[in-house]
């Protein structure tokens, strides 16, 4: 799932300040998982972004919605209303539904009030990681199930580095040196033979490198 | 003897001979004397000098720059080209640089995180690793063509080398990433700094089971201290160093203004005892910002006079 933090309250209030109607709008998917941009976080930004205004003696009337998911045009229609009513949203979900909002919308201002931070999991209540960097092509067979390129902070492929210790990171004794995982589960699969065979140069051509990606299914398309 | 690149440290480790290299590290301004000084210091007490590349990500004059000096005055430079700031257009495109100057040595390394140095907030490129760097590096060389696959004009000739460092975790696959190193075609290592010996010879011992040193030449890296603040500084605050407690105490025992001199005893101690280990095939003294300390080190050890090669 996508994984994203709100911004500060501050920089959100300066960026919406100067509207006299906007919508504060979640999405109710990935990112009310990780509780940042779920129409329930919608709604208590909306009442603390009210409160600020009152505090500021800005005249700003500001509502709260949300819908399942913003990047996807079928989940739009039971909030036509209020998005038309808005001369601004402040949309929390990921950096993919504030886009879709400008893609379909592309008179209505649109601004982001998440940081969007990962693709990750959730590895227990409250904890979310990153685990993949979707670069395209996908690698896991060759590191025990490990994602190096987005748990090593050097993504190297064929590691570890020279600052692994103890298990950790070299850039923090908080962060788990990817490749003392893909270690461990080598020696518990008892494959640590396939340690020693290089893995050679990566084709960045499929990640962002390549520019902007794209799926078609032609049989799906209307 | 059997070389396959002009490189003088390649010949001297060929013919048997113990090399000794050292290095230094490029000045954070454009004063070329900073490194003409420093090789003027140690020139006839070691068989090459490595200028390192933007160490601890601080950022630095060039290590090609500074190499290409070295050559100037007459000394053997060992290039070190890390894979966090180029890609591999600007990897193979220094390389040939460093070639048209006729550079023969080259250590290929992944280089510290830049959170460590100047720029926490840039980018790291990592479009190679260190052990894809050596692969490259032997491409070039010995295919004679660039990783996209173009024959070069005049391919560079560089003897191949990269760092170990066998006190980094986890430790009992340190000598397995040797082998990855030479899987990939490296010719000589130099070691991160020892001070833990029994360590070490430990990882020798395990390096020398898979046959590695009848393939790489491995030259051992030391580190004099020049104060018992330095060696707690070490064992604290650096990644992948190990410094015993024992060796911690020597230096803080020691009245402050014999530091110094302790510090380059511990250092001449460690190669004595390092001499007689099998597979070590030299030393990579590092004397940090104390390079005038290099040619005692290397006369207390009985290293000096340097081999004549040709
Ligand atoms: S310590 Fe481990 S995770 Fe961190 S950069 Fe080095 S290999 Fe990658």
């Amino acid at each position: 799932m996508i994984v994203g933090k709100q911004k500060p309250l501050d920089d959100i209030w300066n960026r919406v300040k100067e509207f006299e109607k906007l919508l504060v709008f979640g999405c109710n998917t990935c990112v009310a998982v990780c509780h940042e941009g779920g129409n329930k976080e919608a709604e208590i930004l909306a009442s603390l972004l009210r409160m600020r205004a009152t505090q500021e003696n800005v005249s700003i009337d500001i509502r709260n919605s949300g819908i399942e998911r913003q990047c996807e045009h079928e989940f739009f229609e039971t909030a036509e209303k209020e998005i038309e009513w808005a001369d601004a949203v402040l949309s929390i979900a990921c950096g993919v539904g504030v886009q879709f909002m400008v893609k379909r919308y592309p008179l209505l201002r649109v601004y982001p009030g998440l940081d969007t931070t990962f693709m990750g999991d959730v590895e227990k209540p409250g904890l979310f990681t990153e685990s993949c960097q979707a670069c395209g092509k996908c690698i896991l067979d060759l590191t025990a199930g490990i994602c190096v390129m987005s748990r090593c902070a050097k993504r190297l492929l064929n590691g570890p580095c020279g600052g692994s210790t103890k298990g950790k990171c070299e850039i923090s004794k908080e962060v788990d040196c990817a490749w003392q995982l893909v270690v461990d589960r080598l020696e518990t699969l008892g494959n640590l033979d396939e340690f020693v065979k290089v893995i050679p140069l990566k084709d960045w051509s499929t990640n962002r490198d390549g520019g902007p990606r794209k799926l078609i299914h032609e049989d799906l398309e209307t | 003897m059997n070389t396959k690149t002009p490189s003088k440290l390649e010949k001297i480790l060929a013919a048997g001979h113990m090399a000794v290299t050292s290095e230094c590290g490029p000045p954070r301004g454009s004063n070329p004397e900073a490194i003409t000084k420093k090789a003027e210091m140690i020139r006839n007490h070691v068989d090459a000098i490595n200028i390192t590349d933007n160490q601890t990500s601080v950022t630095r004059l060039c290590s090609l720059a500074a190499c290409i000096r070295l050559k100037l005055m007459g000394v053997e430079p060992v290039l070190q080209m890390v894979t966090r700031d180029r890609n591999r257009i600007a990897l193979q495109s220094d390389i040939l640089g460093a070639a048209s100057f006729d550079i023969h040595n080259i250590l290929c390394l992944t280089g510290d995180h830049q959170s460590f140095g100047d720029c926490p907030q840039g980018q790291n490129v990592h479009d190679l690793d260190s052990i894809q760097l050596i692969q490259t590096v032997r491409h070039m060389r010995d295919e004679g063509k660039f990783i996209g696959g173009d024959d070069i004009q005049r391919p560079p000739s560089m003897f191949v080398g990269a760092a170990a460092n066998p006190f980094a975790d986890p430790f009992h696959i340190r000598a397995l990433r040797l082998a990855k190193k030479v899987n990939a075609g490296v010719e000589f290592i130099q070691t991160q700094c020892i001070y833990n010996l029994d360590r070490f010879e430990k990882w020798m011992e395990m390096v020398r089971d898979l046959g590695l040193t009848e393939k790489v030449f491995i030259l051992a890296g030391l580190t004099p201290f020049k104060s018992a603040g330095m060696a707690k500084y070490m064992k604290n605050r650096v990644p992948g160093m190990d410094v015993p407690d024992e060796v911690v105490s020597r230096m803080a025992e020691t009245p402050k203004e014999k530091q110094a001199e302790e510090g380059i005893n511990i250092c001449v101690e460690s190669i004595e005892r390092l001499k007689e280990l099998p597979g070590v095939a030299g030393f990579h003294i590092m004397a940090i910002e104390w390079e005038e300390k290099v040619p005692e080190i290397v006369e207390r050890t009985g290293l000096y006079p340097r081999p004549q090669v040709s």
